[in-house]
């Protein structure tokens, strides 16, 4: 599937780009730093936009087409901010087969986004993810850390009512 | 050096340890097909095209022989039935996400993957499922991306990855896998140079010139405009390919015939305006020294390299000749001088101008290049679409006769006819300031700065002062001269000739397409520069500055060298450009 670009507005602060020149003055001499540099912005920043992906394109002397590259072919980057509840259903098999399909869809409409988008207020985002390896208590999903399993679709409305601030 | 022995379909043949069976094969006289193989550029074995069975002792297994190094002893089989089979399920599956559009693509009877198709035997519905669609982009003057058409062979990646530009690339993976820019952005929102590098090296219609033919039909069918064409130095030295004459023809009056016959008006020569580029240039650099100007002063024909200036070095752009390049300057002397020597209005004129360049279509837009109050030059076709016209025409070009070019705006010298090469410009420049300075009478030759090399240096001595010179062509080694001038210019060079394309203007992104295995195997900018360099040693005259129109334009109309009216049209400026925009 295509990666989603996110259209919300950047939001970097001075203190993060300050991290991230950092990363990049420590790791430039060598252009094969190139993926780690990207974790790490990503670890700034929650995701890669093209503000970020400019300045380490600049900092690294790198093309930005090479690092737009490298971002869309591995699945560990991503072009959409995270939320502050960050959201992962996961659709593996076991989890697919008991249901976790319309638990997504119930979470996508209650949301208004799709996969790997985020919310316009910046508060959830929502994910599709395979095995986490708790298949023992299918269908699951993750809140950030917490993990919520055996999942029906009226449970839903429950989970979101705790994450309201 | 160690050699191994190998036999290619029972040829035995002898290559240096770690060649490839490719390698080998054409050593042997044997051709594989390719796709997306270049030549030390792009060496990925990715399309699978080129395999063959081989046998390392172990019996024979199919491999990519584009990267699979040879071993002692090792029998190769290039065409066995087993291969034939592999090669062409390959081409179906390439074809199963192709558009199959061959009946309006410019690329028909000139396409890899088309022949390919033909020689062997390819259904063209063999694998029908998923097939992406892509929005074509339209966004620059100078090239249309039609991603319907790709193969993903990433030529154009490497070509635009060798100008050291890199706005092309893979993105995404898998069958979502697409060449495109940074963030879907489009390409006239990038730092595109406009060098059309990767429409020379595109397998297929992919990527192609923007075709402006039918606004020249239009204007040639309409009674009240004075349609003038001027054709650049190089494509004589290649248009006859597009007719499928030798690599390296001289086709310059069978070019000026087949124009007259299309209804040009008048045909010019480039060849003036280059001869005026270089007695202003050489003007302007004298000027700079004198006065203690911008040094080192470098070259502004070439639109690709001002681009590449204008977006990755626009600290130094005062180092750029304010010299308009040949093309504007032709284009302002036919709408201010032949306007009204002739009582045309300058509106009446469609002003054309055939290429080597797909760069040029972005400069006639450029600011400041409108002398007359409208654009020096209306419509810019590459030598591929002046190609395509005669064709059109229904002309035989092959057999037409010789024809002369119309004068006065056509009256030239060696020194002009050299531009279309890498160094050509600075040998021309050099020719006529050592007239100038030193007294010479007679032009000389300066080979240091001849062939295809990147970076090419030389010292002349120039009113008793050693003149260090730089020439560069293609946008790399642009950059590292641009780098040394950063770093101080430790060189110490004075002055610098700088092309956008490999090559120069011979190898331009406009010029005709060879095949990927002929790039391969002939040095295509050498045997094409030399055509203008045979041309230049039998002119009677081989200095600029000695051209009669040269003369006759200075005394007549310009008031001289360097003067204010000289200035409005024969001079523009330049701008920092931002790399990416999101609008």
């Amino acid at each position: 599937m295509k990666k989603k670009i996110s259209k919300l507005p950047f939001r970097g602060t001075a203190e993060q780009e300050a991290q991230l020149k950092k990363v990049i003055d420590e790791l430039k001499h060598d252009k094969s730093n190139l993926m780690v540099v990207m974790q790490k912005a990503q670890d700034i920043y929650g995701y890669l936009p093209f503000e970020v992906q400019e300045m380490i394109s600049e900092g690294m002397e790198v093309p930005l087409e090479k690092i737009y590259g490298v971002a869309t072919f591995y699945a560990q980057f991503s072009l959409s901010p995270k939320g502050k509840y960050n959201i992962s259903v996961c659709l593996g098999t076991a989890c697919y087969v008991k249901g976790s399909g319309p638990i997504f869809e119930k979470l996508s409409e209650k949301l208004g986004i799709g996969a790997d988008e985020c919310t316009a207020d910046g508060k959830f985002s929502l994910n599709a993810c395979r095995c986490i390896g708790a298949c023992g208590l299918a269908p699951v999903m993750t809140v950030n850390d917490e993990v919520y399993g055996r999942l029906t679709v009226d449970d839903i409305d429950t989970i979101l009512e705790k994450y309201k601030d | 050096m160690d050699m191994i022995n190998v036999k290619i379909n029972g040829i035995a043949v002898s290559v240096p340890k770690g060649s490839t069976i490719l390698e080998a094969a054409r050593k042997a006289g044997v051709e594989i097909p390719t796709l997306c193989f270049m030549k030390e550029k792009n060496e990925i074995g990715a399309c699978r095209i080129c395999v063959v069975e081989a046998n390392e002792g172990r019996g024979f297994r199919i491999v990519t022989s584009c990267v699979y190094p040879v071993s002692e002893g090792m029998e190769v089989l290039t065409n066995s039935e087993k291969i034939q089979k592999a090669r062409k399920t390959t081409l179906e599956l390439i074809l199963s996400t192709h558009d199959k559009k061959c009946l309006s693509c410019s690329r028909s009877t000139n396409c890899e993957l088309q022949k390919l198709c033909r020689d062997y035997g390819v259904e063209d519905s063999a694998f029908e499922g998923f097939k992406p669609h892509y929005e074509l982009d339209y966004s620059t003057p100078h090239l249309v991306r039609d991603n319907n058409k790709c193969i993903l062979c990433r030529r154009c990646v490497a070509a635009c990855r060798e100008q050291y530009v890199s706005v092309i690339g893979a993105n995404d993976r898998g069958i979502d896998t697409n060449i495109g820019q940074a963030f879907n952005l489009s390409l006239n929102n990038t730092p595109c140079i406009s060098c059309g590098q990767c429409t020379v090296v595109c397998p297929t219609g992919a990527l192609t010139e923007r075709d402006d033919t039918d606004k020249i039909w239009a204007a040639l069918a309409d009674p009240t405009k004075k349609v003038i064409v001027q054709t650049a130095p190089s494509v004589r030295a290649t248009l006859g390919e597009c007719f499928g004459m030798p690599i390296g023809t001289n086709v310059e009056g069978k070019m000026a015939a087949a124009l007259r016959r299309m209804g040009f008006h008048k045909v010019f020569d480039t060849d003036f305006s280059a001869d005026l580029t270089i007695v202003e240039e050489a003007n302007e650099l004298v000027e700079r020294i004198k006065n203690g100007g911008v040094l080192p002063m470098i070259t502004s024909c070439s639109p690709g390299w001002v681009k590449f200036c204008e977006f990755y070095y626009p600290d130094l752009l005062s180092h750029l000749s304010t010299c308009k390049s040949p093309q504007q300057m032709m284009g302002a002397v036919i709408k201010t001088y032949w306007a009204e020597k002739n009582g045309v209005d300058p509106k009446d004129i469609v002003s054309v101008s055939v290429m080597p360049c797909t760069a040029k279509k972005f400069e006639i837009g450029r600011d400041d290049q409108s002398t007359a109050g409208v654009p020096d030059v209306d419509i810019a076709i590459t030598t591929r679409e002046l190609g395509r016209m005669i064709e059109r025409a229904g002309i035989d070009f092959v057999n037409l006769p010789d024809e002369e070019f119309d004068n006065p705006l056509s009256e030239d010298t060696g020194a002009a006819v050299i531009f279309g090469a890498t160094g050509g410009v600075m040998e021309a420049a050099v020719r006529t300031a050592n007239a100038w300075l030193n007294g010479a009478t007679t032009a000389i030759d300066l080979e240091a700065v001849r062939g295809t090399k990147g970076l090419k240096e030389a010292t002349v001595n120039v009113a008793g002062t050693d003149l260090k010179l730089a020439v560069a062509s293609g946008a790399a080694a642009a950059k590292y001269v641009m780098d040394q001038l950063k770093a101080g210019n430790p060189n110490g060079w004075g002055f610098i000739e700088i092309m956008g394309c490999p090559g120069g203007c011979v190898n331009g992104g406009g010029q005709p397409i060879q095949p990927q295995h002929v790039r391969d195997t002939v040095d295509l900018k050498a045997v094409r520069a030399k055509v203008l360099y045979d041309q230049d040693k039998n002119m009677p005259l081989r200095m600029s500055h000695e051209s009669p129109a040269i003369k006759m334009i200075y005394s007549e109309w310009f008031d001289g060298f360097g003067g204010p009216k000289a200035h409005h049209a024969l001079h523009t400026s330049y701008t920092p450009r931002k790399k990416y925009r999101r609008d």
